[in-house]
């Protein structure tokens, strides 16, 4: 069942992609990459990685496609077609497909109890967690207490971005406007 | 968005439970899956979807773009004040176990209190870079897209 779920939903992602590619009416490209989101969603959703999925749905899914749509309202709202074919980006791309499919081959198997990630340091964290917070959302207790560094890193990078987009974008200045004559 | 009467509707409708479903990620995220930035994102969400569909100055009225930018800077402020907090208490940075008598309460404080931060911060910063966007002039007609 799990199997068909996931072929289901690869098709499907897949499909998407090849719509995105083809189509030149930027409104259905920005549309058809929030479904591609969404379906990314649910494929985290079968990977048990809920948290992940409600990320990949609130941000992939809705707030970046307000987004591109807002940036379309400012700028264009068709592709242009490209001027000349030319072959090397293709070539690049095939070689990169390639060479990810062949490291996966090397890679364990889903959910197999002896790959890396279940026994550096994830075991560690399973057995100290109830112990050290007594917080029942392991992950949480990570993120949060364990990787505080890490956490703190990231709402900074957060804060950053919006600092960057209100000086490039926003209309701070609009204060000052009545003794600014542009 | 005056005449889409059915979007209007389901949107009233969507609104509050988005809302309620963000404040139990972010409160419930020491239990179940979720926790601060995803809390961050479903309230940043809902309230970009009732600005879309509802206009600017609706959303504007509720979380005006002063607070909005002032509310980014206080979840760095409470995420990193935890940390100085736990510094002023004799232990490292965001060792929360400096927090109460117990390590165990305190580590659970901590996490609380920076989930918190995150979730403040996140759905600010979402919200303003929405408002960012929204407030550029060109203005497209129903048709035109």
């Amino acid at each position: 069942m799990d199997v068909l779920i996931n072929l289901v939903l690869f098709i499907m992602l897949v499909a998407t992609a090849l719509a995105i590619l083809r189509m030149r009416h930027l409104f259905a490209v920005v549309m058809l990459s929030g479904v591609f989101s969404l379906l990314s969603a649910l494929l985290f959703v079968t990977l048990d990685a809920v948290d992940v999925a409600f990320t990949e749905a609130a941000v992939g899914a809705g707030i970046s496609t307000v987004l591109l749509l807002g940036t379309m309202a400012l700028t264009s709202r068709e592709e242009k077609m490209p001027r000349n074919f030319s072959l090397l980006p293709l070539i690049v791309v095939i070689i990169t497909g390639v060479v990810l499919v062949y490291g996966t081959l090397d890679m364990p198997n889903f959910g197999s109890a002896d790959s890396p990630a279940q026994t550096h340091v994830a075991a560690e964290y399973l057995k100290k967690t109830p112990k050290d917070t007594g917080v029942p959302n392991v992950v949480t207790a990570i993120l949060a207490s364990y990787r505080g560094y890490d956490t703190f890193g990231e709402v900074v990078v957060v804060f950053t971005a919006a600092i960057g987009v209100l000086i490039l974008i926003g209309n701070l200045a609009r204060r000052r406007e009545p003794e600014e004559s542009d | 968005m005056r005449h889409h009467l059915i979007l209007r509707v389901i949107t009233k409708l969507l609104v509050p439970p988005i809302v309620l479903f963000a404040l139990y990620v972010q409160f419930h995220g020491d239990y179940s899956p979720g926790g601060g930035f995803q809390a961050g994102v479903i309230l940043a969400a809902g309230l970009i979807l009732f600005g879309i569909v509802y206009g600017q100055r609706k959303v504007k009225k509720v979380f005006p773009p002063w607070l909005v930018h002032k509310l980014a800077a206080l979840g760095v402020l409470i995420y990193g004040g935890t940390g100085v907090i736990s510094l002023l208490a004799g232990k490292a940075f965001l060792d929360y176990s400096a927090l109460a008598a117990h390590p165990k309460d305190g580590q659970h404080y901590g996490i609380i209190a920076v989930e918190l931060g995150v979730g403040v911060t996140v759905s600010a910063v979402m919200v303003a870079i929405f408002y960012a966007f929204a407030a550029r002039p060109p203005r497209i007609n129903d048709e035109d897209w």
